[in-house]
């Protein structure tokens, strides 16, 4: 159990709570729908649509979260515009860091 | 083994240099003798670090004079200077000491079925055994040149590593601006070093943390080592040559390489907390962390979400998870100079920042190569070709899951152990860094979410249809750390006890670093 | 001889420095960028031999030694240390813009990239 400056946290309890919890989960599942069969009730329901194979169904990395980064648009492009990946604006950021780290070192510290 | 314990710290640092270059000689003995060479030596390198770490935990700093009479005599015949090359190993410097010995084990034990297939194998283990030596010897050394020397042979050894496979383009690009980045950074890290010799005439870092007075070369040296380091470890803005270099490596060097990244932000803790000390502007030099730790921590996340290249995606969250342990440091530098906010929540927070070390330091390198295990099998690192690898490869599904919960701090594993820490003590500090980090958390787990979907679940695709499991010495090593994290994650009381709190008090007590070095006895 | 200030190898290397970064900023070429890093690397050795000189000092050998100051002998040995590292860093970049030409057929920083964002 480790202690913080306003708290605590003990990770066995939580483990075991947690255990009893699924139990209890587990225990009422068991005393469910007596007719299910495994397999046949799973089955997706196409209503008369054609079915796809499984490349086109499976969704890709590119879609998922679309509509954050559209929401995001102002702070997303100045962003992956900056990573250019040319190796002479990685060294401007860093004669520019040096340059600033230096100005505000002096300016609040005195010379 | 009382001589193998005084010895330890430079046979740590000699023997992968040595084996090293004994490789390709015995290589051409056959493969099965030289990786049982490679691991052999790792194997006995760390049960060295693990006697060394019991024996700093027992008795205090452990101090190494090469060439003298006996290994603690730093100041020999009455002189005021201490002379010769010392190696000063306490307990944050085993600490450091300890993930590499296990990470770099590890990595070993992975390459061996990783690499199986590519020529030139005896080059790859000289060299995995050179960046080995030279971190090791970054972590442990006593003097600022030293700490350049070895930072220079990591550099070059990294950068060979990471263009091993000079048949991609891209792998080449990636080692190019591994190597231009270290040069100039090097660079700017000796020009402070020479800055600091010419006025106190000493390059040992307990000379000169007793000698500092902090005038303006000081505070130019400060920037240039700062600013140095800063860009070797990846923080943002200095970041942009991480995700281009550590994603075309292979796996396990990656893996190796962000441990190297953290062997130059200890350099950074180093300079600040015992080579500086009080004499520096808490204030000033902990807000310039903390604005660097924020700024790594949102960039680096909102960047990975976007991204749909498996490494690159690994190599955004490193970045972005460095952030918090540069946020929990420099809480506890900026309030080093005020003795109660310190006691009362700057130690948690500096522990909290270190305790992130070592769990980033299991969980990342775990991550790392369960994306090196999808690049192994399915030859692709792009994840809109990926899907539904979950029916095939179920323990790597299991170790992607276990690394996923605890990078993103779900209770119980050991990620929340820490991050509840750094939450806790930061929230103290200015409430607002406490909110950027969880929401940072948060967007972590959504954009892990993003990766599993796309590679494990899902139906399964034709084409992927007769991939097998990853072999089985890649599992092993994958195994290892993941051990590690399910015993972070039971016992976080007893590693903080044990590791994280020394390493703490190690850190802020500068007065004990100098008296080892200033106070060594004469004969 | 006594026009010159005491200082002027420390401009020298200032100005060394200073062209090393107008090389690394402004080049797009890649051999220059590392003609760049070359002039960085002779600007810090300048720096670190020149910070050891003490004025009218002999070499610091204790044979046959004149009378008078000696200058420092550590920076000299950092910069021969340095000057090593340096060649050797050299040489792997130099092997890997080979690799890069060959790869991409170009030698210019943004036309050969392959990776971004």
């Amino acid at each position: 159990m480790i202690e913080s400056p306003s708290g605590f946290w003990g990770p066995v309890v939580w483990i075991i709570a947690a255990i009893v919890a699924l139990l209890i989960a587990y225990f009422i599942q068991r005393r469910g729908e007596k007719a299910y069969k495994k397999g046949v009730q799973s089955e997706t329901f196409l209503m008369g649509n054609p079915k796809l194979s499984e490349g086109e169904t499976h969704v890709r990395a590119h879609n998922i979260y679309w509509g954050f980064f559209e929401g995001l648009k102002k702070y997303y492009v100045p962003t992956i515009t900056a990573h250019t990946g040319i190796i002479n604006d990685h060294l401007i950021w860093l004669i520019a860091s040096i340059a600033i780290v230096i100005i505000i070192l002096f300016v609040v510290g005195g010379i | 083994m009382d001589k193998l314990l005084t010895h330890s710290p430079i046979l740590i640092i000699v023997i992968p240099l040595v084996v090293a270059f004994l490789t390709p000689l015995i290589g051409r003995a056959g493969g099965k003798a030289r990786n049982v060479l490679v691991v052999a030596s790792l194997a006995f390198v760390e049960f060295l670090v693990i006697i060394l770490a019991r024996d700093i935990y027992l008795n205090g700093i452990h101090i190494y004079t090469l060439g003298a009479a006996s290994p603690e005599l730093t100041l020999p015949g009455g002189a005021m200077v201490p002379i010769r090359i010392i190696l000063e190993v306490d307990a944050m410097s085993i600490f450091m000491g300890i993930i590499w010995a296990t990470v770099s084990l590890t990595a070993a034990i992975y390459s061996i079925s990783h690499m199986a297939s590519e020529t030139g194998q005896n080059r790859f283990y000289a060299l995995l055994l050179l960046m080995v030596a030279g971190t090791f010897g970054m972590m442990f050394a006593g003097d600022l040149f030293n700490l350049f020397v070895f930072l220079e042979i990591a550099s070059i050894s990294g950068a060979a590593l990471i263009a091993f496979r000079t048949r991609f383009a891209d792998a080449v690009e990636g080692g190019f601006k591994y190597i231009v980045i270290s040069a100039v950074a090097g660079l700017i890290f000796l020009f402070g070093v020479g800055l600091l010799y010419a006025q106190y005439n000493s390059l040992n870092i307990g000379f000169l943390a007793n000698a500092m007075q902090y005038s303006t070369l000081d505070k130019i040296a400060l920037t240039l080592f700062l600013v140095a380091l800063t860009i070797k470890t990846g923080m943002v803005p200095l970041h942009m040559w991480y995700p281009d270099s550590y994603t075309v490596a292979p796996a396990n060097i990656t893996a190796m390489l962000v441990i190297t990244s953290h062997a130059c932000m200890y350099a950074v803790f180093r300079v600040c907390f015992t080579l500086y000390g009080i004499t520096l502007d808490p204030a000033t030099v902990g807000w310039i962390v903390i604005i660097i730790g924020l700024l790594t921590m949102f960039v680096g996340v909102t960047m990975a979400v976007f991204q749909t290249d498996v490494m690159r995606f690994m190599s955004y969250h490193a970045i972005s998870q460095m952030g918090y342990m540069w946020l929990g440091v420099g809480v506890g530098l900026a309030v080093l100079g005020n003795p109660g906010a310190l006691a009362t929540y700057g130690r948690a927070a500096i522990s909290g920042g270190i305790f992130h070390i070592l769990n980033h330091a299991m969980y990342k390198p775990l991550l790392f190569m369960t994306a090196g295990a999808l690049y192994h099998r399915t030859s692709t690192r792009d994840l809109n070709k990926m899907g539904g690898l979950g029916h095939n490869m179920k323990f790597t599904l299991i170790l992607y899951i276990i690394g996923t919960l605890s990078i993103a701090g779900i209770p119980p594993l050991n990620g929340f152990a820490s991050k509840f820490l750094i939450y806790e003590s930061v929230y103290q500090f200015n409430p607002i860094l406490a909110v950027i980090a969880m929401l940072v958390s948060i967007i972590t787990l959504a954009s892990f979410t993003k990766a599993f979907q796309s590679a494990f679940t899902g139906p399964q695709l034709p084409e992927y249809k007769d991939v097998k499991e990853v072999p089985k010495s890649m599992l092993i090593g994958m195994g290892i750390l993941a051990a590690g994290i399910i015993f972070t994650s039971i016992f976080p009381g007893l590693v903080l006890e044990r590791i994280v709190y020394p390493a703490t008090d190690a850190l802020i007590n500068q007065g004990a670093y100098i008296n080892a070095i200033m106070g060594g006895g004469t004969p | 001889m006594e026009y010159i200030p005491l200082n002027f190898p420390f401009l020298a290397a200032a100005l060394l420095v200073g062209v090393s970064f107008y090389i690394m900023i402004f080049k797009r070429n890649l051999i220059k960028l590392i003609m760049g890093i070359a002039i960085l690397a002779s600007g810090v050795n300048l720096f670190l031999v020149s910070l050891g000189y003490r004025a009218g000092g002999n070499a610091p050998i204790y044979t046959d030694v004149p009378e008078g100051p000696m200058v420092l002998p550590v920076p000299q040995a950092l910069t021969l240390t340095s000057i090593v590292i340096n060649v050797a860093v050299l040489a792997l970049m130099l092997t890997m813009v080979i690799h890069i030409y060959r790869h991409t057929g170009s030698l210019d920083s943004e036309k050969s990239r392959k990776m971004k964002g």
